[in-house]
């Protein structure tokens, strides 16, 4: 255990240094949230009753997205661990006495995290002090609170997981590039990320909210805003631990698999 | 002690000649050919022995190094090393190895080199006593110092390569494995590295397995040398076998390459 969190906190202090990128991700992150509060404002304005979210909800919903991004956001996938697979330095990490995929996975993780940490808080606290319908509002009550923090965790290890896959089945091709831009463009719009599930229409909504992909950012950020909770929220918390083990288990045995065949090329 | 008797390893290769046509034609039709990298490879080391590992460009060199660390599967054969199947017991194998690839990087791009250190210690599970000892044998001896403390991507080839060497032995290794060691080394940095083999050798008893094509370093540091190509082993024996008069080295080596035709 003590490898992985040494790993963990080697990646965490890395991701620590680069100051100039996270401003430049607030920034980006701020305006890019203000924008899609004014398009969804003018959508509203038309008509609010068909909407399924309140405004309130959604405004929320995009704030703790723009926070959070670095948790969720498919794209933000390590790209040194494609370089390493691909450039052959992965000879180096077949030759520690540790294995591959818990040894990726902590590194995955403390780089969101660390990401994540770097630029959340500005992001929340201008949030907050913004005037009402276009602020986040305080946690509705502190249960909802806890919930939120507990599936945003379950949320983060299942996009963890999810791109776990994606390195392990890097190995059997020649370039990281395709199955990179397919996943993540995937991940990306059907875990809510460019629109919230509940403005899907029904039917569709409710095979996409049996995917693995619903159980990332769609859960913390729905029972924050308001708009999941009671009995929707229980079934979404479990259904979020059984993709979680069903991710690890496949991403694990898929990564053993690789190990045995991996050739490294040159040299 | 290592052993491997009869390791065979083929790779498949896609093969075109140049041309916007022959790209075409390969979109519906690849051509493959068989490359034997390795076959029927036999030889036993001595716990302690430095054996330098010579070959022409593509003799098979690298994927031996490779079978021997346990990071690729042979397609046939029997290996030990120390009694331990290396790829069927990567993780236990791999923490009594040291293993140094000239050719890549094992540090962390963007921190300082001593946290790459710190890294390995804790993946090794080195104890902190002879963590330092090590350290600062490895500081010493091959001049490290400040370089610890800058981020690997600001040193320079020699200095990097310094460094790599030293990570690869923190966790004092029984068995260590150097795949062109001294590649972009000065002079200076050239006969340290040297001349620090030779003393983990004579005072930890390392087994030292040397691949390189500079035949310097194995004057300097093998008495046994095993010569292979084409995938086979042409010659196991000692330096002084293929030495005739006293021919440059290299010269001996490439007369060596000729008579053998590879």
């Amino acid at each position: 255990m003590r490898k992985y969190l040494s790993f963990f906190r080697l990646r965490f202090s890395m991701g620590l240094q680069y100051r100039t990128a996270a401003l430049a991700g607030i920034t980006t992150q701020f305006f890019w949230g203000a924008m899609e509060i004014m398009v969804f404002k003018a959508f509203y304005e038309a008509e609010p009753e068909s909407f399924p979210m309140t405004f309130e909800a959604t405004v929320s919903y995009i704030w703790l997205q723009q926070a959070f991004l670095a948790f969720f956001a498919a794209w933000m996938i390590e790209n040194e661990i494609f370089d390493a697979i691909m450039d052959g330095n992965i000879a180096y990490e077949l030759c520690r006495p540790i294995g591959i995929y818990h040894m990726w996975f902590s590194r995955s993780l403390a780089n969101r995290l660390s990401r994540a940490l770097l630029r959340c808080f500005p992001i929340l606290l201008i949030a907050a002090m913004l005037p009402a319908p276009y602020g986040l509002h305080g946690p509705q009550s502190m249960l909802r609170l806890l919930v939120s923090l507990l599936t945003m965790a379950l949320g983060l290890l299942v996009t963890v997981a999810f791109c776990m896959l994606i390195y392990s089945l890097t190995f059997f091709t020649v370039s990281p590039k395709g199955l990179q831009i397919l996943f993540t463009s995937a991940v990306e719009f059907l875990s809510g990320g460019v629109i919230p599930l509940p403005f899907f229409p029904e039917r569709i909504q409710r095979i996409m909210e049996l995917l693995p992909f619903a159980s990332m950012q769609n859960v913390p950020l729905r029972i924050y805003g308001g708009s999941m909770w009671g009995r929707e929220a229980v079934n979404a918390v479990c259904l979020q631990c059984i993709w979680l083990v069903v991710l690890i288990a496949g991403g694990s045995s898929l990564c053993r698999y690789a190990e045995k065949k991996v050739t490294i090329q040159g040299g | 002690m290592i052993t491997m008797e009869n390791v065979c390893k083929s790779y498949r290769i896609a093969k075109r000649n140049a041309g916007f046509k022959e790209a075409c034609k390969s979109l519906f039709h690849r051509e493959y050919e068989e490359i034997h990298a390795l076959k029927d490879v036999s030889f036993t080391i001595n716990d302690g022995e430095m054996v330098g590992y010579i070959g022409p460009n593509g003799a098979g060199k690298s994927s031996t190094i490779k079978i021997l660390s346990g990071i690729l599967t042979p397609d046939g054969g029997r290996c030990y090393v120390d009694g331990r199947v290396p790829w069927k017991d990567r993780i236990r194998h791999v923490s009594e190895i040291g293993v140094v690839f000239g050719q890549r990087s094992q540090l962390w791009w963007d921190v300082p080199v001593i946290d790459s250190f710190e890294l390995l210690k804790d993946i090794y599970s080195i104890p902190h006593r002879v963590y330092q000892s090590n350290l600062d044998e490895l500081t010493e001896l091959l001049g490290l110092g400040e370089l610890l403390r800058s981020p690997a991507r600001q040193l320079s080839l020699g200095q990097r390569m310094r460094c790599e060497i030293a990570a690869s032995l923190l966790h004092s290794p029984r068995i260590l494995f150097l795949d062109e060691p001294t590649i972009g080394l000065d002079a200076v940095s050239k006969l340290a590295v040297r001349e620090f083999i030779r003393g983990q050798n004579e005072k930890h008893g390392t087994t030292v397995i040397l691949t390189t094509h500079d035949m310097q370093d194995i004057e300097a540091l093998t008495k046994r040398i095993i010569l292979i190509g084409k995938g086979q082993i042409l010659l196991d024996g000692t330096l002084e076998d293929i030495k005739k008069g006293d021919g440059n080295i290299d010269e001996t080596v490439a007369e060596l390459y000729r008579t053998y035709e590879i």
